[in-house]
């Protein structure tokens, strides 16, 4: 089952919303709602599910609805219209000492300006949602100093939020949402205040801390590149409306419309493509048993290459041969390939980012073969390829 | 010109209902007053009993303490020796009671006030209407009913203070809330807080060196008032100051008004810096 469900919600700011609602469904525009009506459109009727454990990033541009959005998961914002599951239980329907019950069992929240309690110190506020639960000091101090060390803040239990630098405060942000050990993190442009590098930082160990934890989590973000490094599964979003939902792949390579096309144009193509998207097939290949230096050079000349991947049996990569090697082998009448292979030979693995293939292949003599993890070819790369690739996309 | 209309009998209205008031409900209020007059009598002996020169060195030591500036320890020092030494120790103490006792009143009522009508729209819309009235209607005016239900002396002059002196309290307190940045509410309320340790935990802790500031404000108000409300029998400095003026003794009206601007001073130090202490980490 899903974790969460969101079913046709809508937010409306105005006096009233439901008037509004019927408006929108009868076809008429965000702006003009807000020309004839004076009812501006927070969220207008959004549907989409979260699976357990998988990263949800709910993308779009500032006033695209997204921050009132994730409000509306936790009811910060009350939804005008609509329904959202969590585990199955409307959260629009419980009363607030459910609602406050949930908050503290389920959701844990990371703001965009950290939101830390400037009176307490770095311990205290990691500690503050199990104060509100009631845990006994002890326990909650030796949680906050266990999640504290998590995002790797050992040390700093006693400072106070304005003597770190933003990205220690966001790690504080981090551990009091996480000291609960909540089944859902709801992060709003959690990164979006951090210097480029820092951010970069952070996502990174997110991401290292998501293997970890395995939260659901649903993070917010107005910036694409950050959408498609995290997401299991991005949702874009205009006006109050989702544009399309999709895996980073799904959005760069088939974008749905016009505005997603536009929207992922500038993207970095390197940082999202991988040595799997870009690699061809490998039409030829030397057999370590059977071929000797003849045969390897015949099917050098078949295919014109000048140099040619050695397999065993089971497809798993031995070396390789060059054309030179192959012909002095072949004068001297050598059986097999033994003494002319070369074993110390470059590979990437399949998922290996194709901004990183390009310094690799840069004076590399040879083609680059991927391989998996069991060291079986699965495809070569060369620096034709690589760049015909990423000009058309990927595809 | 004659227009005939009658005038309303808005001063008469007020009257009767003042005496409607102090027949009806002046045996509760006299009776208060006994009680308040006992609390300021054991506070003014308590004080008394004390050497004029130990109190000095004590508020002197305990001032530095507080504060951890020598200025404000040299001020209490020296300001209380010329006040001990121009022979106003006895008023000033009067003076000083009656301010601690009507600064506590202030804060009994203004607080509560103040975080009712921080939380409530309604109690906001109410409360800063009827502040502005009291803060601009002059001092002198609360003179005048308190005479009844108080009895002339130093509980109407309390009385009078109490009302001149909780707006800043109340407005303070409620300004102080209402300024914790909306993301923290979100924060303490995304961790599922209830509406008691959101102010508890959050909003009071944030808004301390607000209400720090009202009620330093409160206490300068205090002050002034105590000394006006001298008309009504408060003695104290103030009393000291209206002598003066009935026996037109400039020195003396001066020497008193001194030892008020000492104490005003010294007060004012000392709650401003334990304000700004306790709280250097909320920027």
């Amino acid at each position: 089952m899903s974790k969460i469900q969101i079913k046709e919600v809508y937010k409306i700011f105005g006096p009233n919303p439901k008037k509004a609602i019927k408006l929108l469904k009868d076809g008429m525009t965000k702006d003009e709602l807000l020309d004839k009506t004076k009812h501006s459109v927070g969220v207008g009727g959004v549907s989409f599910d979260v699976k357990e454990g998988e990263i949800l990033v709910v993308m779009g541009l500032s006033g695209s609805g997204k921050s009132t959005l994730v409000r509306c998961i936790n009811r910060l914002i009350e939804p005008s219209d609509g329904q959202i599951l969590i585990d199955g239980v409307d959260i629009g329907k419980v009363d607030d000492k459910e609602l406050r019950k949930i908050r503290q069992e389920k959701f844990g929240m990371v703001f965009q300006h950290f939101a830390l309690f400037p009176h307490r110190t770095v311990a205290q506020n990691a500690e503050y949602g199990l104060e509100i639960k009631g845990v006994d000091p002890e326990k909650r101090r030796q949680r906050a100093i266990e999640v504290l060390e998590q995002v790797g803040l050992k040390g700093h239990e006693e400072s106070y939020p304005s003597q770190l630098s933003g990205g220690m405060q966001q790690r504080v942000g981090l551990a009091r949402a996480l000291a609960l050990d909540p089944d859902i993190l709801l992060m709003d442009e959690a990164f979006s205040a951090l210097d480029p590098l820092i951010r970069s930082d952070m996502q990174d160990e997110l991401i290292d801390l998501q293997d970890k934890v395995k939260k659901t989590i649903v993070f917010i973000s107005h910036d694409l590149d950050e959408a498609l490094k995290l997401g299991d599964r991005i949702v874009l979003m205009k006006d109050g409306k989702v544009v399309q939902i999709g895996t980073p792949e799904d959005i760069l390579m088939n974008p749905a419309s016009r505005y997603v096309e536009k929207f992922v144009e500038d993207v970095n193509i390197t940082k999202i493509l991988t040595a799997q998207h870009v690699m061809n097939k490998v039409k030829a290949t030397a057999h370590m048993r059977n071929d000797g230096p003849r045969a390897a050079l015949r099917k050098m000349k078949n295919n014109n290459f000048s140099k040619l991947f050695i397999t065993s049996q089971d497809n798993t990569l031995v070396g390789m041969v060059t054309a030179e090697k192959a012909s002095e082998a072949l004068k001297r009448g050598d059986k097999d390939l033994t003494k002319i292979i070369e074993k110390d030979i470059i590979t990437v693995t399949p998922d290996t980012q194709a901004s990183e293939l390009f310094e690799i292949l840069h004076d590399l003599p040879y083609p680059l073969g991927v391989v998996d993890e069991n060291k079986k070819l699965k495809g070569v790369i060369i620096r034709g390829t690589l760049l015909a690739a990423l000009a058309e996309g990927g595809n | 010109m004659d227009f005939n209309i009658p005038r309303i009998p808005l001063g008469d209205g007020i009257e009767k209902t003042i005496d409607f008031l102090d027949t009806n409900f002046s045996f509760i209020t006299k009776s208060m007053s006994k009680g308040i007059e006992t609390v300021i009598d054991l506070m003014v002996s308590g004080m008394t009993f004390i050497h004029p020169v130990l109190f000095i060195i004590i508020i002197t030591v305990l001032s530095w303490y507080l504060t951890k500036k020598k200025g404000v320890a040299i001020i209490s020092l020296a300001g209380l020796s010329l006040i001990l030494n121009l022979g106003l120790w006895y008023p000033t103490l009067d003076t000083l009671a009656l301010v601690i006792i009507a600064t506590l009143f202030s804060i009994m009522i203004g607080l509560p006030l103040g975080i009712f009508a921080a939380l409530n729209q309604t109690s906001y819309k109410i409360t800063m209407p009827v502040l502005d009235f009291m803060q601009t209607m002059p001092a002198f005016v609360y003179l005048i009913p308190a005479i009844p239900f108080f009895g002339l002396g130093r509980v109407a002059a309390i009385f009078s203070t109490v009302i001149f002196s909780v707006p800043p309290v109340i407005r303070l307190t409620c300004l102080g809330i209402r300024q914790v940045p909306i993301e923290l509410i979100e924060a303490a309320d995304a961790f599922g807080s209830n509406p008691s340790q959101k102010l508890f935990k959050l909003q009071l802790p944030m808004a301390t060196p607000t209400i720090m500031a009202g009620i330093n404000q409160t206490v300068m108000l205090a002050l002034s008032m105590v000394v006006i409300a001298a008309m009504i029998g408060a003695k104290g400095l103030g009393g000291e100051v209206w002598k003066a003026i009935q026996r037109l003794q400039s020195g003396k009206g001066f020497e008193a008004g001194i030892g008020i601007v000492i104490i005003a001073i010294l007060l004012d130090r000392i709650l401003q810096q334990i304000g700004k202490q306790k709280h250097n980490n909320i920027k």
